[in-house]
């Protein structure tokens, strides 16, 4: 091997290595009362090899961490079918078991590498299918079409729209004291597996943000020494710098519609909010106070923005309205109400709020203006919804080192995702993926 | 402060009385005291030249002593009395040089980061307007905030975050 073949394959090995570093691990710490009892009977596979992924595996996982759920262990299983007709329905009323999911994959002949899994839902105790669907996609993706199947299963048996078969960005760090951080931005499913490693810097990289389609991203680097915000295809890699202004380049955030990206910039004194039209990188000013401007958001309606001022003298969110261009404070309880984020409902706000001491995690009904704190640990910030707005992922500190943790809307079910090594910020929840 | 010249300035002064020197022509009584006049002018140039240095290292010794570390309240950015203590050693030593500085501004851990970045911001600027209004030029001066994303030190609780809350001149 010469000397190129040699560092060539240690740099391969350095990126190995650090994705399995910033693998993140699932721990659920609260879930509902009486969460249903399903069973996720193994998969049959049928196909050159071994199959692509356990399946069954995956979808149990999701299932579980939704906290809704209290999937049946293999071992308490009395049978293994894949079938309909394979079914006894005593066999699982006999473990409780409210419900029960089977399945079958194969390796499609007439696409190299796809696959194709069917599945069929039943109601134990109606002793009756419910629910029976098929997904197809490369083997490669195995991973996802098990999400798939879970978000099928969720909807059907929660009436709300699973949020498995998504990903999440976040931003991971390995500290170096008295030196330089590792900045890593990474990509993973919506789970914390299969992480990619996006970006790796010595200086600071933060807020991840999805385009809605789900096919770019944008983030803050400081590569150059300064801020600046970069936009990012996911597919092909490609990255353009947008913005390079004198002082703050931060907080980007796309439109509903994908054509406009709102952030923060001080170029002209104080930090404020700006519009930059992608097609023609124009930019018009939205905030003009001296105070700090900060964290916009866009409502799912695209009409107006929420952001973070300290206007009054401390941070609290306020809405913009693109068309009257009329400012209105949203928040009054607590001194710190800050980084609003809004479910698709165009309701719920959840945000980081200072209650004595602590910043939480709390969501703001914006019908009834209350607010209901969703996290009792003291430094969590960072939130980001799910997008079937049922979860919100967030980070917080846990035995002095930086977590992702997650927490249900309503307050019902918590989990965390330490990673095994460094510490985790910033995660941002992707939209539904093509 | 009154400015000495500077060596180039003190050459031509040498060269100059030289040269007056060597026009006076004939008498050497008066080019003698005219050589001793000049040569003293120089030993007073050289020994203010001395001075100037002596004043300097006493002026990088002082801003040494008090470091490059600016220390803030939480959520402010009002410099503390003991920061303009500090930048007064600061200021007294760039105003005797044309050197550019950065400040880099800092946060605690504590609030959300894109805010902390905007405080950061803001407390950089709080130093550079001092600089400012005592004499120091505005384009010397690049201001940039790291937020809460370069912490001196890592743990939680007050004894930590009071390092963090920080600009510092590089």
């Amino acid at each position: 091997m010469n000397r190129t073949h040699a560092v060539f394959a240690s740099l391969l090995l350095l990126v190995c290595s650090l994705a399995a570093r910033a693998e993140l691990v699932i721990e659920i710490t609260q879930g509902v009362d009486n969460p249903t009892p399903i069973a996720v009977v193994p998969f049959t596979w049928s196909g050159a090899g071994t199959a692509p992924e356990d399946l069954a595996g995956v979808i149990d996982g999701d299932l579980a961490r939704s906290g809704q759920f209290d999937p049946v262990g293999r071992a308490d299983m009395l049978g293994r079918p894949s079938k309909p007709d394979e079914v006894f329905y005593r066999d699982w009323r006999a473990i409780g078991s409210d419900y029960l999911l089977i399945g079958r994959a194969r390796a499609l002949p007439e696409v190299v590498g796809h696959i194709q899994v069917e599945y069929e839902l039943f109601d134990v105790n109606r002793q009756m299918m419910v629910y029976s669907g098929m997904v197809k996609g490369p083997a490669s993706e195995a991973r996802m079409i098990a999400h798939r199947v879970a978000d099928a299963v969720y909807e059907k048996l929660t009436g709300i729209p699973g949020a498995f078969a998504t990903r999440m960005l976040y931003v991971s760090v390995t500290r170096v004291p008295g030196g330089k951080d590792y900045f890593r931005l990474t990509l993973a499913d919506s789970d914390g597996a299969r992480p990619i490693v996006l970006l790796e810097s010595r200086e600071p990289v933060l807020a991840p943000t999805w385009s809605p389609d789900g096919k770019h991203i944008a983030y803050v680097s400081f590569e150059t020494t300064r801020p600046a915000i970069y936009r990012q295809e996911l597919a092909t890699g490609k990255r353009e710098q947008l913005t390079n202004f004198r002082g703050l380049n931060g907080a980007p955030a796309w439109s509903p519609d994908g054509n406009t990206m709102a952030m923060v910039l001080s170029k002209d004194g104080s930090p404020d909010i700006y519009l930059m039209d992608l097609a023609t990188r124009r930019l018009t000013r939205v905030t003009t106070h001296y105070a700090i401007d900060t964290e916009p958001t866009w409502m799912p309606d695209g009409r107006s923005l929420l952001f973070t001022s300290d206007r009054g003298g401390k941070p609290q969110i306020y809405r913009y309205d693109m068309r009257s261009r009329d400012v209105q404070r949203l928040t009054f309880e607590g001194s710190y109400n800050a980084r609003a984020r809004v479910a698709q409902n165009g309701r719920d706000v959840v945000l980081v709020h200072q209650k004595d001491s602590d910043f939480n995690i709390a969501v703001l009904d914006l019908e009834t203006g209350r607010m209901l704190p969703l996290t009792t640990t003291e430094l969590d910030e960072s939130p980001s919804i799910a997008p079937n707005g049922s979860m919100v992922l967030y980070a917080t500190k846990h035995a002095g080192r930086g977590i992702l943790a997650a927490v249900a809307v309503n307050g019902s079910v918590k989990f965390r995702l330490p990673a095994r090594e460094g510490d985790v910020r910033e995660p941002a929840w992707s939209p539904y993926m093509p | 402060m009154k400015l000495v010249p500077t060596v180039g300035k003190v050459t031509a002064l040498i060269f100059s009385a030289f040269l007056l020197a060597a026009c006076s022509g004939s008498d050497t009584q008066e080019q003698d005291e005219a050589a001793a006049r000049a040569a003293e002018e120089a030993a007073a140039r050289a020994a203010a030249a001395t001075a100037q240095q002596a004043e300097m290292q006493r002026l990088q010794e002082a801003a040494a002593a008090v470091g490059n570390l600016f220390y803030f309240e939480f959520d402010s950015s009002a410099l503390t009395q003991d920061s303009i203590n500090k930048l007064d050693a600061h200021i007294a030593l760039l105003q005797q040089t044309e050197r550019s500085i950065r400040l880099e501004g800092h946060a605690d851990e504590r609030g959300t980061r894109d805010y902390n970045m905007a405080l950061g911001e803001r407390r950089a600027n709080s130093v550079r307007d001092y600089m400012v209004a005592n004499g120091i030029a505005n384009y010397r001066i690049e201001t940039v905030s790291y937020g809460e994303e370069r912490p001196l030190a890592y743990g939680s609780g007050e004894a930590n975050w009071s390092q963090n809350r920080r600009v510092e001149l590089k």
